[in-house]
């Protein structure tokens, strides 16, 4: 029945208009609980916090698109687009403004993105997940090999400012966490009202019946050019966001691996929640930065067997243990 | 004249051991429906092997030309050991899930034995050059050219002969063309398609590892290598057709010319050049050169 | 007139599933398509909905030239149609199908405005009441039995307020007991509209009793085209659909 899912279908978590204040306040009170925290967390801890919040906007923008019923391979493409223009802007028109350039981002990859939308949105399956994964390898090639942009080893990006203000030493790292959490708390909220909006249900009815979508008047292929073009404002804006923070970028963002761990977290965390995105987004990190320390040999084993654990035990992410199923 | 000889010589030479490894991932698509993005950790594993089995001939004081046979036997062990493990201990717990789901599972699968191979064999690069040098070298007016090259080309020749052969001639390839066609149907007519299933994917490991312990001698065998073979026989069985023998032969060349071409002529492309003949043909024709599966497109 | 078929033809292979089909639909009728299996019944409800295109001929639907488009362009002039088997989404419930429907219809569609707002539910509502599924609203359809699910397949066609509506056997799958009670829920439900329905349908106690006029189908061709009584009692219509003439 649900062939053509790829994990299993959920009901519609949808909440009618009244929850949607209660929504923006929810978001707030993250917000604020987790600004508050950093501030007194250390230093490698927030970092790994940003790091999260940077990638889980792309994983964000996965999970628009895996409720349409389809799997991008290949986000690195606009992750890179978002971060090298981030980084093109800082060094070459020397524009410093992290919020500006985390939007600069987010438009760049909706250009980068926009023109193969179209096309994109009448694949599925296989095909759509190979040709995002071809898009993105070509892009990694045309990066590795263009020295204006870096080649092979990248280029650096300085020390940002934030809404004119120069960043200190003790403060930059703290801000861009403000900043990136910020972001993403936005763009959470978004997505969460873009999921539970009249698109977000064509969407939705698309990833279980095309077929009856067109019938009923109307077109999956919109609904999916606009679901990518979305993911890929969201992908922009975490690469800006994480090069900011990194103070690096270089053509491994657009390599095939990284899409793949972007898809790892977007399963993880199922399409119920969007907190769940970013949790698991965490959870990754965590397991990075420890195993990397600890257990150097080992850390893609066990992200391996978690990914296996939740696709097997788990298939609706962990975002489904906290989110009710809709009707009895 | 040379420049265009070296050009398709080189391309040929990429192109076999590619489509060896190349026609073991369209096999197991074609049977199991699975795109198998571990497919590439086979190929390090085969490598890594064979790296172990001609270090051991070699303290074992065999000829040098045993070697060959230390690779291939490589490549068997490695099929022996991995196919039973992954496919009764893993894979068959998803089949007939969505094909998407099941390249997640391959891909954790990939996770997995990255960091096997790592603790099996370190993170230290092998090297097995010796049998490099065992077809000596061939002089064609000034350009010099490596025998084993031409051993791999054969090779490839070989290997797709034997599995067109065993496909089309054998009883037990037409049970999988079966199997292919239909797993169903052919159940219902009393085929045991777990046991086509499992003898599909070590087939197709098994030409994994051997791409991997034959092209050993030409790389430096270290972590990392299954990364870019992954991509680019995806790239390959894309182009040909998943599931077709064929395709991957029309495929592996389209890519080894292409790359070859791209290196001698204009080596910004080297990199790309290979995704964007995938991409253009996702684009104009996604079923591939000879088509098998029909994309889903609405 | 409301939906003319042209001398449609339609082969697939050496299967003749329309041979110069000519047909015209007027506002408000109640139009029943009978014939046997493989007559050319739903071809023709394919052909008509943009799902097969036509070897030749002309369909037209409300004045316009509607051959060459697809599906959701005709539904959007203002055609909708219920499947033999219904096409739902099984994981959502029953109020969530008909959102469903009614934001495919929507024209203007929203980033922002929730698919659950209260004009939309509420016209839901009045939907399910008019095909007494009230009781259904909040389960989730996979768990819901036959009929059910098919009358909630023709509301969700019925959503876009279409000028002609396309049912492909609305009783099939129902048991005897409840083709009756079905029809007169369809049938109420769908008398509130000054729309054309066309039915395919085989059992001729239902045809009888609901359709004002019947198209009779045999190996692709129309064979028969009245009222009921006409109709049902022609020649050939004994011979190839109802089988009565092979029991004298």
């Amino acid at each position: 029945m649900t062939a053509s899912a790829t994990v299993p279908a959920a009901p519609v978590v949808a909440r009618a208009a009244p929850g949607r204040y209660g929504l923006v306040l929810l978001a707030a009170a993250a917000f604020l609980l987790l600004a508050a925290a950093g501030y007194l967390f250390p230093r490698w801890l927030t970092f790994l916090l940003t790091m999260a919040a940077g990638n889980g906007l792309v994983s964000l923008g996965i999970v628009a698109l895996m409720r349409g019923g389809v799997v991008p391979f290949g986000q690195g493409m606009v992750f890179a687009a978002g971060g090298y223009t981030a980084a093109l802007v800082y060094n070459k028109l020397g524009f410093t403004d992290a919020l500006g350039l985390a939007l600069f981002g987010g438009m760049a990859a909706v250009l980068v993105a926009a023109p193969f939308a179209p096309l994109l949105s009448r694949y599925r399956g296989i095909f759509f997940a190979m040709l995002t994964l071809a898009l993105s390898m070509v892009t990694y090639g045309l990066l590795m090999k263009l020295d204006a942009l870096g080649g092979s080893d990248g280029f650096n990006v300085g020390r940002a400012t934030l809404l004119g203000q120069k960043l200190p030493d003790d403060r930059v790292g703290y801000t861009l966490y403000l900043l990136t959490i910020f972001v993403a708390t936005i763009a959470a909220v978004a997505m969460r009202i873009f999921f539970d909006s009249t698109r977000g249900l064509v969407t939705l009815a698309v990833r279980e019946n095309e077929l009856r979508v067109e019938y009923l008047g109307g077109s999956a292929r919109h609904a999916m050019a606009i679901n990518f073009v979305v993911a890929a404002f969201c992908a922009g804006l975490g690469g800006a966001l994480v090069v900011l923070s990194l103070g690096h970028i270089e053509p491994n963002f657009s390599f095939w691996t990284t899409s793949g761990e972007f898809v790892f977290v977007a399963i993880l965390a199922g399409w119920q929640s969007v907190a769940a995105v970013f949790i698991a987004s965490t959870v990754l990190e965590i397991v990075r930065s420890f195993s990397s320390a600890y257990f150097p040999n080992t850390w893609q084993l066990a992200l391996g067997v978690f990914l296996l654990f939740v696709i097997r035990f788990l298939p609706r992410g962990i975002g489904s243990l906290w989110t009710k199923r809709r009707g009895h | 004249m040379n420049a265009v000889v070296t050009i398709l010589i080189d391309g040929l030479t990429y192109a076999s051991w590619l489509f060896i490894v190349a026609v073991g991932l369209t096999l197991v698509f074609g049977v199991l429906k699975i795109l198998n993005i571990a497919h590439g950790s086979f190929y390090a594993i085969g490598a890594y092997a064979a790296a172990s089995f001609v270090a051991w001939a070699t303290t074992m004081k065999w000829a040098p030309g045993f070697s060959i046979v230390a690779m291939l036997l490589a490549a068997v062990a490695v099929a022996a050991v991995m196919a039973p493990l992954t496919e009764r201990g893993l894979l068959r717990f998803f089949y007939g899930r969505d094909e998407v789901l099941l390249v997640l599972v391959t891909y954790a699968m990939f996770l997995i034995l990255e960091d096997a191979t790592k603790l099996l064999w370190g993170a230290n690069p092998y090297y097995v050059s010796e049998p490099y040098g065992l077809f000596g070298n061939l002089h064609l007016g000034v350009q010099t050219w490596v025998g084993y090259d031409f051993f791999l080309v054969a090779l490839a020749v070989v290997v797709g002969v034997a599995v067109w052969w065993g496909l089309n001639r054998t009883r037990h390839g037409k049970i999988t063309l079966a199997v292919i066609h239909s797993a169903e149907i052919a159940a219902s007519m009393g085929v045991n398609v777990s046991r086509v299933y499992m003898a599909a994917f070590s087939v197709g490991i098994f030409l994994a590892a051997l791409g991997g312990a034959f092209t050993a001698p030409m790389i430096s065998v270290q972590p990392g290598v299954s990364v870019g073979v992954i991509v680019v026989s995806f790239a390959v069985v894309i182009i040909g057709g998943l599931g077709s023998i064929e395709g991957a032969a029309a495929g592996a060349i389209i890519v080894g010319l292409a790359r070859s071409l791209a290196v001698h002529v204009a080596p910004v492309a080297e990199l790309f050049s290979i995704y964007i003949v995938m991409a253009v043909v996702l684009m104009f024709r996604p079923e591939g050169l000879f088509q098998r599966i029909q994309a889903r497109k609405i | 007139m409301l939906l003319h078929v042209d001398r449609v033809n339609k082969r697939f292979g050496a299967v003749v599933a329309a041979a110069d089909i000519m047909m015209v639909v007027y506002p408000g009728e109640r139009v029943s398509l009978i014939g046997s299996n493989g007559a050319g019944k739903t071809t023709l409800v394919n052909m008509i909905t943009g799902y097969l295109k036509p070897d030749d001929g002309r369909i037209s639907f409300d004045g316009r030239d509607v051959t060459a488009l697809d599906p959701r362009a005709i539904t959007r002039l203002g055609v909708a149609r219920s499947f033999q088997i219904p096409q739902l989404y099984g994981d959502l419930t029953v109020l969530d199908n008909l959102l469903v429907a009614n934001a495919c219809h929507d024209q203007r569609l929203s980033f922002w405005q929730p698919a659950q707002r209260p004009e939309a539910i509420e016209r839901a509502e009045r939907l399910l009441e008019r095909f007494r599924l009230s009781e259904h609203r909040g389960r989730r359809v996979a768990e819901l039995p036959g009929g059910v699910r098919k009358l909630l397949d023709i509301a969700m066609a019925l959503t876009g307020s279409p000028k002609l509506l396309l049912l492909d056997e609305p009783t099939s799958g129902v048991s005897a007991e409840e083709k009756f009670p079905m029809m007169d829920t369809i049938m109420s439900a769908l008398g509130h509209e000054a729309m054309a329905v066309l039915f395919v349908e085989h059992d001729m106690d239902i045809v009888e009793r609901y359709a004002s006029r019947v198209v009779a189908f045999y190996a692709g061709r129309v064979i028969a085209d009245g009222v009921p009584e006409a109709a049902l009692a022609s020649d050939d219509v004994r011979r190839y659909v109802t089988g009565a003439l092979l029991a004298e």
